[in-house]
């Protein structure tokens, strides 16, 4: 198991966000986690990467317990969290923007390194090497999206934490992101995705998690939560037959 | 229709507004006699001010930029930086004056700079998650005690610190159409020019000054590349310290240095940060420039006793009308 999370609660203030919640993540896979608006997928991926604290539980990384480390430390181990809603650094360059991306391990790796990798993300993401000198603010949203997610790999990660890519974009650009996704499992890029779009996510994942309440509703293969019928009343629409996302 | 008028009503404010004020400075100006030269040394001498304001307003910037805190303690740099250079110049150094010049420069930014990491370090780090109100309360404290130290250890009395060079004149001035150029005036100017361009290749140049500006632009994206919000905190008091120091000390040979300077300069760099917007630092430099010239033409053509005042008419004028600074739109400012 590369990630595992044993009895994780979390709060904001008083407020109990995740309760006790349990899951794991295989190398390799893509699990994605679905759920409702505020059932707290986004504080889910907050505690794995360190913004925020568990209150109880432990979270493993590799073999390391990593409940107690700060973000920096964490995105060192190979944990890279590409947040919600983007959150790219508009008024800077993209060429910057996937600089800050590598900035953990820009001493440790060397420029050089780092460039060749701009390179392999300018390769999934063409459109990002034309764009490389213009502010990043200006971008279209989708634009925006892939530059989170590419930000997001130049950190190299063993494990990526993908939250909600598909928010807000076109169908399109949201086909184009999930081609991405799939692309990069078969690079063996292990990928813990959280979406609302619960078809388009289980079809691609390996596995799956339900998020209630702040609990794990439901937990299975993705074949298997695409086919229970509680999850197609509640997330995927009903019992119509699958559309392509 | 409406809008239409509004928008005009604003036009002719913004352009008037100023040129009557022009006016009223010509007016009281030549109830005075003055020359051209008289106006153009008043312009000068206000350009030299406003130099050092614009560094100590980087400061501010930088500061607010990274960690949402005013630093009131900025002017406390400023005090120690010409103090300390006045000090360890006076020392029995085995070199001859250029070298303790160099010498005492040097160590006063280098200590300035290690003070600024320990108010960081023992006075905001430990109480990081209170309100940037508490924390801006905090810094004012700081100013005060560091004020405190200051006068117990160099009592009421003004040092001084000599000119950097002479121009090769005996009074070190030279005339240009019967406007007098002190020779440390400009170290002043070429002092800030160099800040300047040392400022902008860190920040868009180097990998640290890039993370202190995403620490600016959204300090959780910038956790999560890993970038540690801790240590940019402490960076940028580290580097508003240094600017802050660097600024007293070159003013030092024209203004003698004296325990309490730090309250006018801390506030007249307050301003000009104010006038820029607080965020942005081409705005920040620019207002520092601005106000320097106002308050010494105004000044000037009024009474020097009230030379002060200006400075906080501007500042209650800007936070009336113009809370987003003279040059930026809306909030549409670049940050850092």
């Amino acid at each position: 198991m590369l990630l595992e999370l044993r009895g994780v609660s979390s709060y904001y203030g008083q407020i109990q966000a995740l309760k006790e919640v349990s899951l794991h993540v295989n190398a390799g896979e893509i699990v994605a986690l679905i759920g409702a608006n505020g059932a707290g997928k986004t504080t889910l991926l907050n505690t794995i990467s360190g913004l925020l604290q568990p209150r109880e539980g432990t979270i493993w990384f590799a073999g390391r317990n990593i409940s107690r480390l700060s973000p920096a430390q964490i995105v060192s181990l190979g944990i890279s969290h590409v947040p919600e809603h983007r959150q790219i650094f508009g008024t800077m360059t993209v060429y910057d923007n996937l600089l800050l991306g590598a900035y953990h391990r820009y001493r440790r790796d060397g420029k050089q390194a780092v460039l060749r990798d701009m390179e392999w993300v300018f390769e999934i993401f063409p459109v990002l090497r034309e764009r490389r000198e213009q502010l990043a603010g200006t971008m279209s949203g989708g634009e925006q999206q892939m530059l989170a997610v590419a930000r997001g790999l130049m950190a190299r990660p063993r494990l990526m934490l993908l939250d909600e890519p598909s928010l807000g974009l076109a169908p399109l650009i949201v086909r184009e992101l999930f081609r991405v996704v799939a692309e990069l499992r078969e690079e063996g890029q292990t990928i813990l995705l959280v979406e609302q779009n619960a078809r388009a996510a289980l079809r691609l994942a390996d596995r799956g998690y339900v998020l209630e309440n702040g609990r794990i509703a439901l937990e299975g293969t993705a074949e298997s939560l695409l086919h229970n019928s509680d999850v197609q009343m509640a997330y995927l629409g009903g019992r119509r037959t699958a559309v392509s996302p | 229709m409406a809008e239409q008028r509004k928008l005009w009503i604003k036009r002719v404010v913004n352009v008037g507004v100023p040129l009557l004020l022009v006016a009223l400075v010509f007016y009281l100006g030549n109830q005075k006699g003055f020359t051209w030269q008289q106006y153009a040394q008043l312009v000068v001498d206000g350009v030299r001010g406003g130099a050092i304001y614009a560094l100590i307003a980087l400061g501010f910037v930088t500061v607010y930029n990274v960690t949402g805190i005013i630093n009131f303690a900025q002017g406390a740099f400023v005090m120690l930086g010409a103090m300390l250079a006045a000090t360890v110049y006076e020392l029995p150094l085995p070199f001859g004056d250029g070298w303790r010049l160099v010498v005492a420069f040097v160590t006063a930014v280098l200590l300035t700079t290690l003070v600024g990491v320990l108010i960081e370090r023992l006075t905001i780090y430990p109480a990081r998650h209170s309100t940037p109100l508490t924390l801006i309360i905090i810094t004012v404290g700081v100013y005060i005690a560091i004020q405190g130290i200051a006068l117990l250890v160099w009592g009421t009395n003004a040092l001084s610190f000599p000119a950097f060079t002479t121009l090769g004149t005996v009074d070190k001035t030279i005339r240009v159409g019967g406007v007098v150029l002190k020779a440390q005036s400009f170290w002043i100017w070429g002092t800030t020019a160099v800040i300047l361009v040392l400022l902008a290749w860190f920040f868009d140049r180097t990998m640290l000054g890039k993370g202190l500006r995403a620490c600016a632009i959204n300090r959780q994206a910038a956790r999560l590349m890993g970038i540690s919000t801790h240590r940019m905190s402490m960076l940028s008091f580290a580097l508003a310290a240094a600017l802050g120091a660097i600024g007293g000390i070159v003013l030092a040979p024209v203004t003698r240095p004296i325990y309490d300077m730090g309250l006018r300069l801390g506030l007249k760099g307050f301003v000009a940060a104010i006038m820029g917007g607080l965020v942005s630092s081409p705005a920040a430099v620019l207002g520092g420039l601005l106000l320097g010239v106002v308050e010494n033409v105004a000044a000037g053509v009024t009474k020097s006793g009230i030379k002060d005042i200006f400075a906080f008419i501007i500042l209650i004028l800007i936070l009336l009308f113009r809370p987003q600074g003279i040059l930026s739109k809306a909030q549409e400012t670049e940050k850092v």
